[in-house]
């Protein structure tokens, strides 16, 4: 079983309304590299200049912030969920 | 009059109509309300204040208000309070505490941004509104959301304080528990607000939610005389109110209400969730998220919003950040209320023992005037302190009784005074 990469509503005007992918990436940045490479519009809303994933795009495997797990090296394993959530709520 | 308020990015700066929608469509970064200045300058002037109550709508062309708004709550309005026996024990001449702890309706500032978010949630039509939380703003939401009529429905982490729990269940709003800290209700909340209809306040109506927090910054500007403090110390969770502080001293400025100043701001947080004071005593370019563990619960947010904001504003301003353990914030709201008569929450003693430690690093000048926000009151935290203040022994209402009371007392405080040779 492939891993899928969920996809908020203000990033499916790039993927052809699409909410979610699926990918047989066997880590996050793969992941990421899937979903931008399937749709390159969204490659400069996910990474800045720098290509370091954007300051307020928050990237989670399944319940985690991958900031906790390792950074976008951490592996995945058949089943996983990455979820891109906009950082702009609370407080 | 034409509406003169409208979203602009914070990041790229392109501007969009007013819309329940709180991130960039181009960049993703957070949206905020900004102004036609040159319209406001000519609409309202610092005269104007003169016949106007004394609560946060005397502010009312600076805040995202239909034209012709009526408000119906007094909210805001809050002491300024010139310290002197907290400023004594330091030193310092001139000290002040912002005390939100007695904001109407809920005793925290977070009355304030709930009253310009549900002018929003009115004005995009949404029937039911909500938020994550971690207790002071679900009281506030609660409060005024059944108040003006709307379905209230309010997450906050599991764990929360009884107390923050039962202070938005009175005013009967739904109640959500999540099983998991604030950033996970937080995250969840961004996930409802994407797929419901609903206006949740620091969610999809977090522009004009933020807004109503300039109103502290506005209040203390005027209680100062019109004039800028040197320094202000504020507590930070998801960064959000140190900003639109600053952001108040802007707009005053720029319109000649105030004499330009350079004010340094000062950001406290807990050492068990101090993820923007991290960045900026290490120096990091961005902040690293915590996972929190404090007495702090208001503060406890781990991945704040407006962290990369908070962190930039503190360094260009010249201030500073700094932390405290769970046992110096119960020491800090202990001498804030020994000294100035004001039972903060665990975030006051948080942004008083703060202050404090920045006075005596030096960072804060003893000659220098200071401004410390108190933005919520102990009253709903008094769990973390109670354990600190045991139940007295009664006695027989008789005065022998009380005299042989009195007589122990004596004796126990002799005892406890240092022997001199």
């Amino acid at each position: 079983m492939p891993i899928t990469i969920e996809i908020p509503t203000a990033f499916r005007r790039f993927t052809e309304g699409a909410p979610k992918i699926d990918s047989g990436a066997l880590t996050v940045a793969e992941a990421l590299n899937d979903l931008t490479a399937k749709y390159p519009s969204l490659s400069r809303h996910v990474r800045d200049e720098q290509g370091q994933i954007r300051q307020f795009l928050n990237v989670y495997l399944n319940e985690e912030d991958i900031r906790f797990l390792g950074g976008e090296t951490c592996p995945l394993k058949d089943g996983d969920r990455v979820l891109l959530v906009p950082s702009i709520a609370g407080g | 009059m034409k509406e003169i308020h409208y979203l602009r990015c914070r990041e790229c700066g392109k501007k969009f109509a007013n819309a329940p929608c709180s991130f960039c469509e181009e960049c993703f970064a957070p949206l905020e309300v900004s102004y036609d200045y040159e319209t406001l300058r000519r609409v309202v002037h610092r005269e104007s204040m003169r016949d106007r109550a004394f609560n946060m709508w005397r502010y009312s062309e600076f805040l995202p208000l239909p034209d012709g708004f009526v408000p119906s709550l007094p909210i805001g309005g809050t002491p300024l309070v010139k310290s002197r026996r907290f400023a004594e024990r330091l030193g310092v001449k001139n000290i002040y505490f912002k005390n939100d702890a007695v904001c109407f309706p809920t005793l925290s500032f977070k009355d304030r941004v709930v009253a310009t978010a549900l002018v929003a949630a009115r004005r995009f039509g949404f029937d039911t509104i909500g938020c994550s939380s971690t207790g002071n703003l679900a009281n506030a939401v609660a409060a005024q959301g059944t108040q003006q009529g709307f379905e209230t429905c309010v997450f906050v982490p599991a764990d929360l304080e009884p107390v923050k729990i039962l202070n938005s269940a009175v005013y009967g709003a739904r109640i959500i528990r999540i099983n998991g800290n604030y950033d996970h209700v937080n995250r969840l909340c961004t996930q409802i607000a994407d797929k419901f209809r609903w206006g949740l306040v620091n969610v999809n109506l977090r522009p004009y939610y933020a807004e109503g927090s300039k109103t502290h910054g506005f209040e203390i500007a005027e209680q100062l005389g019109w004039e800028l403090p040197d320094n202000v110390v504020v507590p930070m969770a998801g960064g959000s109110l140190i900003g639109k502080i600053a952001k108040a001293f802007c707009e005053l400025a720029h319109l000649g209400w105030v004499e330009p100043k350079q004010v340094k701001f000062f950001g406290a947080q807990a050492t068990g969730c101090s993820p923007i004071a991290d960045g900026v005593k290490r120096g990091l370019p961005r902040f690293q998220p915590q996972k929190p563990n404090t007495i702090a619960r208001s503060l406890a947010i781990g991945n704040p919003a407006d962290g990369p904001f908070a962190l930039r504003l503190i360094r260009e301003s010249g201030g500073w950040a700094e932390d405290l353990s769970d046992p110096e914030i119960i020491d800090a709201i202990k001498l804030l209320a020994e000294t100035e008569g004001i039972f903060g929450e665990t975030a006051g003693g948080v942004t008083a023992g703060v202050a404090a430690k920045l006075i005596e690093q030096g960072r804060i000048g003893r000659d220098e005037t200071t401004v410390v926000c108190i933005t919520g009151n102990g009253l709903k935290t008094t769990d973390a302190i109670a354990a600190d203040f045991p139940a007295q022994e009664a006695i027989e209402p008789r005065l022998e009784a009380f005299e042989a009371l009195l007589e122990q007392h004596l004796q126990r405080s002799a005892s406890a005074q240092p022997t001199h040779a």
